[in-house]
């Protein structure tokens, strides 16, 4: 997909994640408009190995979003991938909905993980991981983490395991937004220098500007040196795309209002 | 009724190790993982035979436990192991989001529970495991009695499709069954016959039971009916139906807190069911202590002398309420 599709692409998230929280009264707008980009270079942009008619696929990539409040975004994705109908997204977070409030493989079995309590995802993955090496597949598994979950002491336990096992067929993504619940990540838990922690537990490391498709699919697509595992620092902007949403951590947690919605959609038109 | 002293046998872990690496001759997708406990859990037997299906994680429970949902979630089926109190309180949230609630095909079997591991203390003893596997959606809870029941009910969970909790214990076990007893995960085992009382228990506590029957046979005349209900969740109710009808009276021993295990799970299947009248022999609500395993049983009230006491008063409790001419 050619860049001016994929931005139109990441915008068409947007507006699906606006719509939805909107609709839901709930949920993540921020975080999830943080990675729209990086899930349309996933998705769209050639960087995952995938079949939607054939989403059981054994050799598929596999994606899990460990930060499973950003699920909005992920279910936009999945639907312009054709994987779900653009029809379930309005049920977003509504009983008996396959798109619950976190990520829940019950509901929408394409999911590769049920996630939603933080730090998990990566160490899932390393399973996977591992179960490809196991099996001699050439499958890659994606992993796309919070820069406030990254204070869960289970990230680096996984991150610790996964240079000492050399599985180069391991990606952590860190949406690297800036906020979490509580406020400014640099006021509740700094975690710089962030690059050098990735480093030191040894990953091959990139740091990027997580919204220049450039960036994103060179840092994706780029085969890390043999046997390390990679780490992509995404910087991004919370709620990025609307202007009221941006840098805000007003809207981790909150879904915008009717009147937000419309302003936003303006925005994002 | 058995009038024999038992013959001591291996420790529950020990049968796991062993019978782990017949499992995976024969299964090429069972996985190990240990969080290096691998020589106490004994999964190092494994490790050895099938160094590349063999993961020691380090001391990292957590990761442990979200691995092996991954490595589930892939095909494999995982078994993963560490003392009991390690991988419940320290994995817990993951052995909740990674194995309960997406329902993947992992096999949690833990060592060293109960107080019964001894001398390391109340930091190592486990107390707690047995409700916290409890109170998972969908597990199945198993503690097996001796070595024979560890290796039948280790192929039961291997073939059962979903989470199941294992424990096993650290000392030498006597032997309860013969070499070849059936075992289906679900159906209690009765060891001995009698229609003054039952007594319904698992794990280590089951030769305890047998020796508490026999002397209050012999003492006292009271015929028992020894259950080892080795699995305590989903718990047998047709057992319990039709034990508690023939002899109104069930005495419940545990290795394991009251709330949230077995005595709670025989206590609310019989007041939902058949009301009948209990006593629960457990560790109190309180940690132990260093000391060996035998003066811990003693301490902590669960060897046979204080199943006979606590079963007496059954019986009396019965004969005052009419049950009994």
């Amino acid at each position: 997909m050619a860049d001016e599709k994929l931005k139109e692409m990441a915008r068409e998230i947007r507006r699906h994640v606006i719509r939805m929280t909107g609709e839901a009264g709930s949920g993540h707008p921020g975080g999830s408009l943080s990675m729209a980009e990086l899930l349309a270079a996933l998705y769209f942009g050639g960087v995952l190995r995938h079949d939607p008619s054939n989403p059981s696929w054994r050799d598929r990539d596999r994606l899990i979003l460990s930060k499973g409040h950003g699920c909005p975004a992920l279910y936009a994705a999945l639907a312009e991938a054709g994987y779900i109908s653009r029809d379930v997204l309005p049920t977003f977070r509504k009983i008996g909905s396959p798109l619950q409030g976190h990520p829940d493989r019950r509901f929408l079995p394409v999911l590769e993980a049920s996630t939603g309590s933080l730090g998990q995802g990566l160490s899932i993955g390393i399973g996977m991981a591992l179960a490809a090496r196991l099996d001699d597949r050439p499958y890659r598994t994606f992993v796309i983490l919070g820069d406030g979950e990254i204070d869960e002491g289970q990230i680096w336990e996984a991150a610790a395991f996964a240079s000492f096992h050399k599985l180069g067929n391991l990606v952590a993504i860190v949406d690297c937004n800036k906020i979490q619940l509580d406020g400014f990540v640099k006021e509740i838990l700094d975690m710089d220098p962030l690059a050098d922690k990735w480093r030191a537990f040894g990953w091959e490391t990139r740091e990027i500007d997580g919204h220049d498709y450039g960036q994103i699919l060179g840092a994706m697509t780029n085969p890390a040196p043999q046997g390390k595992p990679l780490a992509i620092i995404a910087h991004t902007i919370k709620g990025k795309g609307v202007s009221f949403m941006e840098n805000n951590p007003e809207f981790h947690g909150v879904a915008p209002t009717a009147d937000e919605v419309v302003k936003a959609l303006a925005e994002l038109a | 009724m058995m009038k024999h002293e038992l013959a001591m046998g291996m420790a529950t872990r020990d049968a796991y190790g062993k019978e782990l690496v017949a499992l995976g001759k024969q299964d090429p997708n069972v996985v190990v993982l240990d969080a290096d406990l691998s020589k106490s859990t004994k999964t190092a037997l494994f490790g050895k035979a099938f160094p590349q299906r063999f993961f020691n994680v380090g001391i990292c429970e957590a990761n442990m436990v979200s691995m092996a949902a991954g490595l589930a979630l892939s095909g494999k089926i995982p078994f993963i192991s560490s003392f009991a109190v390690f991988l419940m309180a320290k994995g817990f949230d993951q052995l909740r989001m990674g194995i309960a609630y997406p329902h993947t095909n992992v096999k949690v079997v833990v060592s060293h529970g109960g107080i019964s591991i001894g001398e390391d203390g109340p930091s190592q003893q486990s107390i707690e495991d047995i409700a916290l596997a409890c109170s998972l959606p969908g597990f199945i809870v198993n503690v097996p009695a001796d070595e024979v029941a560890m290796r039948a009910l280790l192929r039961a969970a291997h073939s059962h499709v979903g989470p199941v909790f294992m424990r096993a214990g650290r000392p030498k076990t006597p032997i309860i069954y013969r070499e070849g007893e059936k075992f289906e995960l679900g159906k209690g085992k009765v060891l001995t016959h009698g229609d003054d009382l039952a007594i319904v228990t698992y794990g280590g506590l089951v030769a305890e039971a047998i020796r508490a029957a026999e002397r209050l046979e012999r003492e006292s005349s009271i015929r028992t009916t020894v259950i080892d209900m080795h699995t305590i969740k989903p718990i047998d109710g047709d057992l319990l139906r039709e034990t508690a009808a023939r002899t109104a009276a069930v005495l419940v021993a545990e290795e394991a807190l009251a709330d949230g295990g077995l005595a709670s799970a025989v206590a609310r299947w019989l007041g939902e069911n058949l009301p009948t009248p209990m006593a629960i022999v457990s560790i109190p609500d309180t940690y132990a202590e260093s000391a060996t395993p035998a003066q811990l049983y003693e301490k902590y009230g669960l060897s046979a002398p204080s199943l006979v006491e606590a079963a007496r008063k059954l019986v009396a409790r019965k004969v005052r309420n009419g049950a009994i001419a």
